[in-house]
């Protein structure tokens, strides 16, 4: 058995960590699957753990799958609110609000330049 | 004198901005991010005293507002010729700043108000807010507890270890406390015109700061350039209601730092500590400039007050 090296993270980073696992995915996941679907090094026992977890704060809901259970992420109303606010938020925000947004905009010579950063790294 | 000492101030912002890119070449990123910032604020607030000192000027040399003054004397300062058109543009000049920093100011509050209730409302795990949107996009939100932001359509474009990179990119800006570096160098942008491209610089510095301490917490630089370069190419390929107002003319943000992350980190030139040494030395010509101007102009005010001999 693999040392799991990312044991020690705070509960929180791995609780983000699955549900992007789980909002990624097609439909409910196994822990197994939610296991492999991260790139962290987790025990099986450490994602159950973080799973029951999001599932007693009532983020993901889950059904049974064999002997165990499948999560999935809940979108309940509170989620539509988000969405809705979420376009709100889109129109608003232009390229002068200081959110720090992970990537900006994209002129066609950017998007040209990235793509040849990307084949260059590749070789 | 005095409307030479204002000069400086005015013009300074112009002549920054090829510092700045020098600034975030050759210093570490977050050393780059707290220069520069510094330098906007310094120069933005040199640049409205500036103004500041021009529009009183102006308005004491009219016969109207002298003795608002309780001027017993005339103000000694250049003829009439040169003052007023000049502090006619001053007071225009600060008109206009005052209200697209007003405007500003009042849009980041609702951006924030609304990203807030957003997060609050979502599923939340950890510091991670899913937002069930297909359209790729990702932020840190400041506050009580800070936030990630990341809609299903970012989380759906990236790798599961790409996922990881973001989540440590926007917790950087969150740790780092990015937003304040951030705010300062967006208003300081709405005081004087040559100071937007310094806002540019800021923010570009804050991302890089934010993509290094990614690199470095998932252990991979190539990985990291990856992760932003897919996100930005899945930006790009979804449809936006946003005009796109970016040019085409210059090589954006986004390449830049994926460039970064390629390149082998070299040690840090010796010319780093000079660009940071120009940058300080640009600010305080600039303050000293302003403040002896102020200093010299209410002199001016005194003497002509009757209270202070010239």
């Amino acid at each position: 058995m693999t040392e799991a090296k990312d044991e020690r993270r705070p509960a929180g980073e791995l609780e983000a960590s699955v549900m992007a696992a789980l909002w990624a995915a097609d439909g409910p996941r196994t822990p197994g699957q939610v296991q492999a679907d991260l790139a962290v090094d987790l025990a099986r026992t450490t994602v159950t753990t973080t799973l029951t977890r999001l599932h007693d704060k009532g983020v993901v809901g889950r059904e049974r799958q064999g002997r165990g259970y499948a999560y999935y992420p809940v979108e309940d109303a509170p989620g539509l609110t988000a969405r809705r606010m979420h376009s709100e938020l889109e129109r608003d925000a232009d390229r002068e609000t200081v959110l720090a947004r992970f990537v900006a905009r994209l002129s066609s010579d950017d998007e040209r330049v990235l793509r040849e950063l990307l084949e260059s790294g590749e070789q | 004198m005095t409307v030479l000492l204002l000069v400086p101030p005015l013009l300074l912002p112009f002549a920054v901005h090829g510092l700045a890119g020098r600034a975030l070449d050759r210093l570490h990123p977050v050393a780059a991010l707290r220069a520069l910032t510094l330098t906007a604020i310094v120069l933005a607030g040199a640049s409205v005293s500036a103004l500041g000192a021009l529009v009183l000027t102006g308005l004491l040399a009219l016969p109207l507002f002298a003795p608002l003054g309780e001027l017993v004397h005339p103000l000694h300062t250049p003829p009439n010729a040169l003052v007023l058109p000049v502090a006619a543009v001053a007071t225009g000049v600060l008109t206009v700043s005052a209200w697209t920093l007003l405007r500003s100011a009042l849009r980041q509050i609702r951006a924030y108000r609304t990203a807030r209730r957003q997060a609050e409302s979502s599923p939340a795990a950890g510091d991670l807010c899913v937002v069930d949107s297909p359209h790729p996009d990702a932020y840190a939100l400041p506050g009580r507890p800070h936030r990630i932001v990341v809609t299903t359509g970012m989380l759906r474009t990236l790798a599961p270890a790409e996922r990881e990179v973001l989540l440590a990119h926007e917790r950087a800006h969150n740790a780092g406390g990015h937003y304040r570096y951030l705010l300062a160098a967006e208003l300081a942008a709405h005081c004087h015109p040559g100071l937007r491209r310094l806002r540019d610089a800021v923010q570009l510095a804050a991302e890089r700061a934010a993509d290094e301490a990614a690199a470095t917490a998932v252990g991979d630089r190539r990985l990291t350039a990856q992760a932003i370069a897919r996100a930005a190419l899945a930006t790009r390929a979804a449809p936006s209601t946003r005009p796109d107002f970016a040019s085409a003319a210059t090589t954006g943000p986004v390449p830049q730092r994926v460039a970064a992350l390629l390149a082998t980190p070299a040690d840090r030139p010796r010319s780093a500590s000079w660009i940071a040494l120009l940058l300080v030395a640009c600010a305080a010509v600039s303050a000293c400039a302003a403040a002896s101007g102020v200093v010299v102009f209410h002199h001016e005010v005194e003497v002509a007050q009757g209270e202070a001999q010239r």
